[in-house]
């Protein structure tokens, strides 16, 4: 028998990936956490992964907040079993309006908009999108529009909270550590 | 590998704790006041929608699916309509309307009793007469009774 030569596949691995790895762990260790908080209605989440895509946005720009949302949406659907689930595609279409979002609102003037400008817009887009897709595939009724108000709501309330969480974090004393 | 906590969530933990930061206020930029007291504004504004939606001001009364009259849900009257089979007696009330009596063997639209809402509808198929109630939105404002 021919011996098989030991190979491995050695995938290049930039500091970039470690960075955006690391971040897209915090955000689905928190995406999931969430899942366990009891929501008045489907829908209505804090979103608090969204603290870390706004973190990576201001410090590493929107290249790196896709991946780290994106990331979120796939790997945090996977772990709770919900991967090509009804809510998942909301869950998508909600990260990829936002992203549009923010990708806009990463030009506004950094002096008079801070995080939370970004995360209110982004939550909104994200209850935008959500509410289109789910009117066009799930309910395919204008009565969805209805819920707009409570939807809206939340949007700023949670959107608010997570922004000033982010512009926190981002004021604090960098507890970055040396990247390995 | 690097084994340390992602500095994110370790952050977050850290910050959770309470280390000594500046106050909430400070994190605000003159901007994001605007913003946000647009926002409660706009979000304000859209709660009519959440209640007026649904309310109902005529109810349309059809036989053989063509329209045999409109009546405005602001005024208490009757209205007779015959159907296939006999008479079926619509009653208005300001509001609400309902199929009084009907000669269908069954009575499911006499027994669906009062309609309030919007594109509620009381079939009374073997009279062919059906009794739908409209808002202002137009046809697709809200549930009806078929769609709930």
């Amino acid at each position: 028998m021919p011996i098989m030569t030991p190979s491995t596949i050695e995938l290049p691995v930039t500091a970039d990936d470690y960075r955006i790895a690391r971040y897209a762990a915090a955000a689905i260790a928190l995406s999931v956490a969430e899942t366990a908080l009891p929501s008045p209605l489907p829908g209505i989440k804090p979103g608090l992964a969204n603290i870390i895509v706004l973190v990576v946005l201001a410090r590493y720009g929107w290249r790196d907040a896709a991946w780290v949302s994106l990331l979120r949406v796939v790997a945090g659907s996977l772990v709770v079993g919900q991967f090509l689930a009804p809510g998942f595609f909301l869950a998508l279409a909600g990260a990829l309006c936002s992203l549009a979002v923010l990708a806009a609102a990463q030009h506004l003037p950094p002096r008079v908009f801070g995080p939370v400008s970004a995360s209110v817009l982004a939550a909104f887009a994200h209850i935008g999108g959500q509410l289109l897709l789910a009117r066009a595939w799930l309910v395919p009724h204008d009565g969805v529009f209805y819920l707009l108000p409570l939807f809206a709501t939340a949007a700023l309330l949670f959107g608010s909270i997570n922004g000033l969480v982010a512009a926190r974090l981002l004021a604090a004393p960098s507890t970055e550590s040396p990247t390995p | 590998m690097n084994p340390q906590i992602p500095d994110g969530l370790r952050e977050l933990l850290a910050l959770a704790a309470g280390a000594g930061q500046a106050p909430w206020r400070t994190l605000l930029r003159p901007g994001d006041w605007l913003l946000l007291l647009c926002c409660a504004a706009l979000v304000a504004a859209s709660y009519p929608l959440l209640w007026r939606g649904g309310v109902a001001d005529r109810a349309i009364v059809k036989r053989d699916g063509r329209l045999v009259t409109e009546l405005a849900l602001n005024v208490a009257r009757k209205y007779e309509v015959t159907g296939a089979i006999g008479t079926t007696v619509i009653e208005v009330q300001p509001g609400r309307a309902r199929v009084l009596s009907d000669p269908g063997p069954r009575q499911y639209c006499v027994q669906q009793g009062w309609l309030s809402r919007a594109n509620a509808v009381a079939i009374c198929a073997p009279n062919h007469v059906t009794l739908q109630l409209a808002g202002r939105g137009g046809a697709h404002a809200d549930y009806d009774t078929i769609n709930y």
